[in-house]
């Protein structure tokens, strides 16, 4: 019964969607129309249908109704009440219901927000929003019904994948979407802003809020993907180069050259053309995200089974978005009014367009090496892997002079400086930039080509940005997330130069050896928990000074029935001391293996640095 | 002019990619290399289920007909589902059947065998599990069918064999 | 004769790779496996999984170095058996040679970009 209750939400909120639309395009001849208080409660009451099917459906996987067949499919009466909630979006249906739950409430936010902009912009915007909105409906109501029912009634579910049941990925999803769809705004208000002719200082720095938000949401959900990547599968690493994680830093790394040239936008009233085309490019890097990940057209073999209808019907509705956008930005680009400013070649507006193309290029190395086996497969027929390698190969050496670039960049001033005013402080830090690095590669090596110049530079953008934060010229928000990239970078490189492993298999009372190290596999406890059975492993680390107690699981999940393994972490601020085990078919060996990864918080603490001087941004433009 | 051009150009690109990615929906999510590519010499020494003695695969070739190779496990669900057709392929065609016993334990895959029958002319091991590998095999079951002149697999099926391919293969032997 | 299989491997490698010791294998089959994906499962490497599949890949590896096969012969024999799609570091060949250079041909038009919109003076 309650099931019925999102279902017919779902459908007023359509009809609400298509009355929105036509009442809008109606509005378009007359220029002075004014969003009526009308369609203002439209739109509160489509959110609110979306949001009552939304409660619905955790409803119905709080108290386990198996009659709703996504609750079937994805839950269990023995799972733990948090991972019931977190159930609603760990699967198809209600990820897409959540997408569309942000794209409304976005929607209704914006009309709030945007109270003092031009009524016509306004009335263009929330006409593509609602068309977004339209297609995701019919998307959900007719491709993946989240309140389809099973009849009988089964009296148990099949229970979510355990590799799921973990906070950070309880999380992670609403953040990240947040970030993903937020750019469904900025997409529909640059068509809207010009379609009205009104790209300008005041829309730039309207939107730069939004675009703000999704970046600050969609840095943090990367991050807890990295995070629970890192610790749940047990392979110690926190970015794999794979598709599914690609398609969540291809809007990140275009929401950042965007958030530049908005900031330029607002300051200098230039590159007008190429925001709107950033603002396109993102959102319809999110759909195609969705679509990669959604259609199962990356995944391999042993794949989920996946409804091709579903996949067709997100690429037609894609490439549909795509068309409108790629006809309106060239029929009404003509019509910008463009200010007539000039780019100097040593200005801040250069220094921006230079991080836009090494965005531009990172983002393409990304995008092609992630669609690139699909089109060989289909033209050639020809299956190829692209992983890790590729991505580094390409992107290390374009990184180091795009340290430089941000070394240098935010000390040049807007509209001209002059040329020949690079200081000694400079020089100074960059030498001992070298110094420090050069002796730091010839004790650890380091043998891999380009690492040294890779460190001369990050170290170098790591001592400028840490000097910026006594200068004036910069603001805060900016220092702190420049550092914080700088700290990413240097960490990261540290972390990949300096990790340790050793892998072996083991039995209860083994010991092995490691570097100075020694392994002590203690033993084994058996403990029976709500929905697994897990086996805790006492492992000591001991060297010549302290001994270290660590207690990886391996969880056996009974619905359905999984095993998964849990890396125990030790964290200090130097390094992390990573311990996971598995079970082997021998019988009594357990496969071990321990890493040390040097400086790991420091990337997860840079991350957030990072996104904090988003938040801080965005906090001082409201007041 | 230029911007017909350059609209032209970003729109054809655009139509392009659409196509490619609806034809990638419909491409099999699973694949392994088209036959005449994946060039197998069966020169791999293994030992005898059963027995001490250790034999080439080649050897147990015929000179003439077909060979069918069936990698099977006791542990192995599917392998129990399948293992009717083998029987049935056996009794039909009098198929010169050779098993590969994966990662298994004797004792297991000799009570597998006594409860549900031998199909196998002959069985030999694989331990852990890199002979299945030189046949580029991914895991358990998995069937080739080989001309034995040749020593070209004609046929490869991953995963259990089903009425379909069990039709599929009574028609190439007879 | 499984132990005797072993102990005659064990000598071999003695003999040949004194200086190769076995530290230095198990390091050399991380770094080959590291760069080969696990067929059966989903966007993991031959290294990172724990599944049969992976765990007689990394026994090949072993058993093909200890008989002398270097890492690109070992990838060869690999491709031979599954295809390219076994190596995670594609080949520039003229399947992929838009790959690698694609996204150098953007950098390069980006930059001209750049440089016409820029006023030198």
């Amino acid at each position: 019964m309650v099931n019925q209750l999102g279902n017919y939400s779902l459908y007023i909120a359509l009809l609400i969607s298509i009355f929105i639309i036509i009442k809008t395009s109606l509005s378009f001849r007359n220029s002075s129309n004014v969003l009526s208080g009308n369609i203002f409660s439209l739109i509160s009451v489509q959110s609110l249908m979306v949001i009552i099917s939304f409660l619905t459906l955790i409803y119905a996987f709080v108290t386990s109704d198996f009659s709703n067949e996504t609750v079937y499919n994805n839950s269990h009466t023995a799972k733990p009440l948090f991972y019931k909630i977190s159930g609603t979006w760990g699967n198809h249906e209600g990820s897409l219901l959540l997408w569309l739950l942000v794209l409304t409430i976005f929607l209704f936010l914006f009309v709030i927000d945007s109270k003092n902009l031009p009524q016509r912009y306004r009335t263009f915007t929330l006409f593509f929003q609602e068309i977004i909105i339209f297609g995701f409906l019919l998307f959900i109501l007719f491709t993946s019904n989240p309140f389809a029912n099973i009849f009988p009634i089964p009296s148990e579910g099949t229970g979510l994948n355990p590799i799921l049941q973990d906070p950070a990925l309880a999380i992670h999803p609403p953040i990240l979407y947040l970030g993903y769809v937020g750019t469904s705004i900025i997409f529909s208000s640059a068509l809207g802003a010009i379609i009205s002719d009104s790209i300008n200082k005041s829309w730039a720095s309207h939107i730069k809020r939004w675009v703000l938000i999704s970046w600050v949401f969609l840095s943090i959900g990367i991050l807890l993907g990295s995070i629970w990547a890192y610790y749940e599968l047990g392979w110690g690493g926190f970015w794999f180069w794979d598709p599914v994680e690609n398609v969540s830093l291809m809007p990140w790394l275009c929401l950042t050259a965007l958030l530049h040239t908005v900031f330029t936008l607002e300051k200098r009233g230039t590159f007008q053309s190429w925001a709107i085309i950033l603002s396109i490019t993102t959102f319809s890097l999110s759909m195609s995200g969705t679509f990669l990940v959604r259609s199962g057209i990356l995944n391999s073999i042993h794949t989920f089974a996946n409804d091709p209808s579903r996949g067709v019907f997100i690429l037609c509705f894609l490439f549909v978005l795509i068309f409108i956008s790629i006809f309106i930005y060239f029929f009404y680009q003509k019509t910008i009014t463009v200010e007539s400013t000039k780019t100097f070649l040593v200005s801040k507006e250069t220094a921006v367009l230079i991080n836009n193309l090494f965005m531009m290029f990172f983002l393409s190395v990304v995008l092609i090496g992630t669609v690139y086996p699909i089109f060989l497969e289909v033209i050639n027929d020809e299956k190829i892997s692209i992983g890790p390698p590729f991505y580094h190969k390409l992107i290390i050496p374009f990184l180091i002079p795009f340290l430089f670039f941000m070394a240098i960049g935010p000390n040049i001033k807007w509209i001209k400086d002059k040329m020949g005013k690079i200081n000694l402080k400079d020089i100074f830090i960059f030498m001992i930039s070298i110094v420090i690095s050069y002796i730091f590669v010839n004790k650890f090596g380091v043998s891999y080509l380009l690492s040294l110049p890779l460190f001369i530079f990050s170290l170098f953008l790591f001592f400028v940005t840490i000097r910026d934060f006594f200068g004036k010229n910069i603001n805060i928000s900016q220092k702190i997330s420049h550092f914080g990239f700088s700290l990413l970078i240097l960490s990261i490189l540290l972390n990949g130069v300096l990790a340790k492993e050793h892998s072996s298999n083991m039995r209860v009372g083994d010991e092995i050896k490691f570097l100075d190290k020694i392994i002590q596999f203690q033993n084994i406890e058996v403990i029976k928990k709500q929905n697994y059975q897990t086996l805790i492993g006492k492992f000591n680390i001991v060297d010549e000074n302290n001994s270290l107690s660590l207690k990886p699981e391996i969880r056996i999940y009974d619905q359905p029935q999984t095993i998964t393994s849990e890396a125990d972490i030790s964290s200090t601020i130097f390094a992390d001391n990573f311990l996971v085990f598995n079970i082997i078919k021998n019988d009594g060996f357990y496969n071990v293996r321990y890493q040390i990864k040097p400086f790991m918080i420091w990337i997860w603490i840079s991350v957030l640095l990072i996104s904090l001087g988003g938040i801080l941004s965005l906090k001082k433009k409201n007041v | 002019m230029s911007k017909n051009i350059k609209l032209i150009s970003i729109v054809l690109f655009a139509l392009f990619s659409f196509f490619i990615l609806l034809k990638g929906l419909d491409k099999s999510n699973t694949y392994s290399p088209s036959i005449d590519k994946s060039k197998i010499d069966f020169n791999f020494k293994s030992k005898y289920l059963f027995s001490e003695k250790e034999v080439f695969l080649n050897e147990l070739l015929k000179n003439e007909g077909m060979t069918l190779i069936n990698i099977w496990a006791s542990w192995c669900l599917p392998c129990k589902d399948e293992h009717a057709y083998l029987l049935k392929l056996k009794s039909l065609n009098n198929l010169n059947i050779i098993g590969i016993n994966y990662k298994d334990n004797e004792n297991n895959a000799k009570q597998f065998l006594s409860e549900l029958g031998n199909p196998y002319t002959k069985i030999i091991t694989d331990p852990n599990g890199i002979n299945s590998i030189e046949l580029g095999a991914f895991g358990v079951p998995e069937t080739y069918l080989i001309e034995n002149k040749s020593k070209l697999i004609i046929k490869k099926f991953i995963g259990p064999l089903d009425d379909k391919s069990f039709i599929q293969l009574t028609k190439i032997i007879q | 004769m499984n132990k005797m299989k072993i102990l005659l491997k064990l000598i071999i490698i003695f003999l040949f790779f004194q200086n190769f010791s076995s530290a230095e294998t198990s390091q050399q089959v991380d770094k080959i496996s590291k760069n080969l994906r696990c067929l059966i499962c989903q966007g993991q490497s031959v290294y990172d999984s724990q599944s049969d599949f992976a765990l007689s890949m990394k026994i090949l590896i072993q058993n093909k170095i200890d008989e002398g096969n270097n890492e690109e012969q070992i990838y060869d024999f690999l491709k031979n058996k599954y295809g390219e799609w076994i190596v995670y570091d594609p080949e520039i060949n003229k399947n992929t040679l838009l790959l690698w250079v694609l996204p150098l041909i953007l950098f390069v038009f980006g930059g001209i970009l750049i440089l016409r919109k820029v006023s030198i003076k």
